[in-house]
């Protein structure tokens, strides 16, 4: 499954990332606000769900190597890690539902 | 940056004054250990070292020095910071511990996670930490 995928099966709305970031694995993700936990525990390769919409954000992204970061219950980015997100050509993404259910049917789709 | 022989030392200044900008000497150690081939299963164990290593020094001791070196066999990561110290190490080590501020925990920092993050992640960590003078901390990650 690539980020593409996931965009089209969960209906989230793309806010950066051009093709090639879209054309990533997806395969596996996380769910957490606290950054050092999504640090120490997020899969490489993986989607992460969070509220979280600061600078940091495009920070752990980056070097924990995850695909893509979904930001859930429609929180917007702030404007610095929207600018960052587009400067680094990270997936960010968006959706109105909360990240039971969006993580819920990733893991169904992966693992079902 | 010196380079030669399979060897490449590299130094960089941490910025205590901007804890939203936080990382940007992790990314460039990123761009360097790629640039030169290491393994990225090992590169991603140096990064998240070097960020927690990073914000650390940021939120807790107003900014610092990291010197980082890889000889073919370790990544060696050196942080130093002129700060107020680590009253006890040991408990400092343990997950959930921290001192961080109400204003510091709302952008996602301070879950005390870490040091435990950069002691899971490298093969060896040193921490020497004294009161009212600062903390240095070398982290070997092996590649
Ligand atoms: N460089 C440092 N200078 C002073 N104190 C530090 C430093 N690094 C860590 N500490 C202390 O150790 C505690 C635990 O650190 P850490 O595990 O990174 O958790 P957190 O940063 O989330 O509080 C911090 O809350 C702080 O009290
Ligand atoms: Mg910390």
């Amino acid at each position: 499954m690539t980020v593409q995928d996931l965009i089209k099966s969960l209906d989230l709305t793309v806010l950066s990332g051009d093709e090639e970031a879209l054309s990533r694995p997806v395969t596996g993700g996380y769910c957490g606000d606290l950054l050092s936990w999504v640090m120490g525990r997020a899969p490489q390769d993986g989607a992460w769900f969070t509220i979280m919409s600061n600078l940091n954000v495009a920070a752990v992204a980056a070097l924990t190597d995850i695909s893509c970061v979904v930001l859930t219950e429609g929180v917007s980015p702030d404007p610095a890690l929207l600018e960052r997100a587009r400067k680094e050509n990270l997936a960010l993404l968006q959706s109105p539902e909360g990240a039971f259910l969006l993580a819920g049917k990733l893991y169904a789709m992966l693992h079902g | 940056m010196s380079q030669g022989s399979g060897f490449i030392t590299e130094r960089y200044i941490v910025n205590g004054d901007d804890f939203h900008a936080a990382g940007s000497a992790s990314s460039a150690m990123k761009k360097l250990l790629r640039s030169i081939g290491v393994p990225p299963e090992a590169i991603r164990r140096a990064a998240i070292c070097m960020y927690e290593g990073e914000i650390n020094m940021v939120i807790h001791a107003c900014g610092g020095e990291a010197e980082v070196s890889f000889d073919g066999e370790y990544i060696t990561i050196h942080l130093a910071d002129k700060g107020p110290g680590i009253e006890n190490p040991q408990l400092a080590l343990k997950e959930g511990y921290s001192t961080a501020t109400d204003e510091i925990r709302e952008l996602g920092f301070g879950a005390g996670m870490g040091l435990p993050n950069m002691k899971r992640n490298s093969d060896e960590l040193e921490m020497e930490s004294v009161l009212g003078e600062g903390t240095t901390i070398v982290m070997k990650i092996k590649v």
